[in-house]
């Protein structure tokens, strides 16, 4: 990854145009070519660096919901509990955090009744609880993060 | 609220943009739509908040942002409020949302914090709870371990698949 890798990375985080030739008018303000432009995007989705080239959906305005969960997951049971909530289609999101709440997944759904199916069916399968963590009040959300 | 056609555009854009010179071209072709109908319904999806952003997606942990922390407080509920708007403020911050209480993890205010080392995060966490009084509140540091998933959300809608975040 270079600096244009980078600045590539940073001007598409802020968003893409909406127009018959966004990659001509992206590529223009980054002073290099459209064949090149394209080319270090398929690199840097092929390598990894980006986990897609889309939309961002607000899912509650779509209708779905959106919440955070976490369980209590013994240390011997880790692995397959993981094995257990990444099958969910629902899971978007899981990582391990370092407390005795050590699992927290975001699941998204098509219905917010869908979400307490998806948590019960969680909690029958793993036989843990699941804490569930739904958002009151959103105060900022910038997942921009300055490649 | 979206109709039908604009379910199968936001379902075909979830796959992704094609990476061609004229990506919207394309996706109408795809779809049986022309470009100039692709581009007014996006615009208008865009406008109207269903489309947060389009643009790319990266993977935190390539970029070298290997420390994740999520930090919780327990604060008055009164105090929430102001609390979530001063520590929005900060550049570092990357999310702040209110969450409900459970007996057992009294915490309501949830902030993200990503960054490339834990001794830089930790030195942002202080300057915020100098900056913004937070020090005396019962507080968690989640440091994340291993990340097991991250992607858009899928979820279904009548035909259509469509892709979520948030």
């Amino acid at each position: 990854m270079d600096d244009i890798d980078r600045n590539i990375i940073n001007t598409l985080q802020a968003g893409f145009p909406i127009c018959d030739a966004p990659y001509f008018q992206v590529a223009e303000s980054l002073n290099i070519s459209e064949t090149e432009l394209l080319a270090r995007l398929k690199a840097l989705l092929a390598k990894g660096f980006l986990t897609r080239f889309g939309p961002l959906y607000n899912a509650e305005q779509m209708g779905g919901a959106l919440t955070l969960a976490a369980i209590k997951v013994p240390a011997e049971r880790f692995e397959e509990v993981t094995d257990i909530i990444n099958a969910f289609p629902e899971v978007a999101h899981n990582y391990a955090r370092s407390h005795e709440l050590n699992m927290w997944f975001v699941l998204a759904t098509e219905t917010p009744a869908q979400q307490q199916q998806t948590i019960s069916a969680i909690e029958g399968q793993t036989g843990l609880a699941v804490y569930n963590m739904p958002k009151l009040k959103e105060y900022f959300v910038n997942l921009k993060l300055e490649a | 609220m979206p109709d039908a056609l604009d379910l199968k555009l936001l379902a075909r854009i979830s796959a992704g943009l094609p990476l061609c010179p004229r990506p919207y071209a394309q996706i109408g072709m795809e779809i049986g739509l022309n470009e100039t109908e692709v581009i007014r319904r996006l615009t208008a999806l865009k406008a109207d908040g269903l489309i947060k952003r389009l643009g790319v997606i990266v993977k935190h942990r390539p970029l070298g942002y290997r420390a994740n922390a999520m930090i919780v407080w327990n604060v008055p509920d009164g105090l929430i409020k102001p609390l979530g708007k001063h520590i929005s403020r900060f550049s570092f911050v990357t999310l702040c949302y209110q969450r409900p209480k459970h007996p057992e993890w009294p915490y309501n205010l949830y902030c993200m914090i990503h960054g490339k080392d834990r001794a830089t995060v930790l030195a942002q966490l202080a300057q915020l709870d100098n900056a913004c009084g937070l020090a005396h509140f019962e507080r968690q540091i989640l440091f994340s371990r291993r990340c097991f998933k991250q992607r858009g959300a899928n979820y279904q809608t009548q035909h259509t698949k469509a892709t979520a975040n948030g």
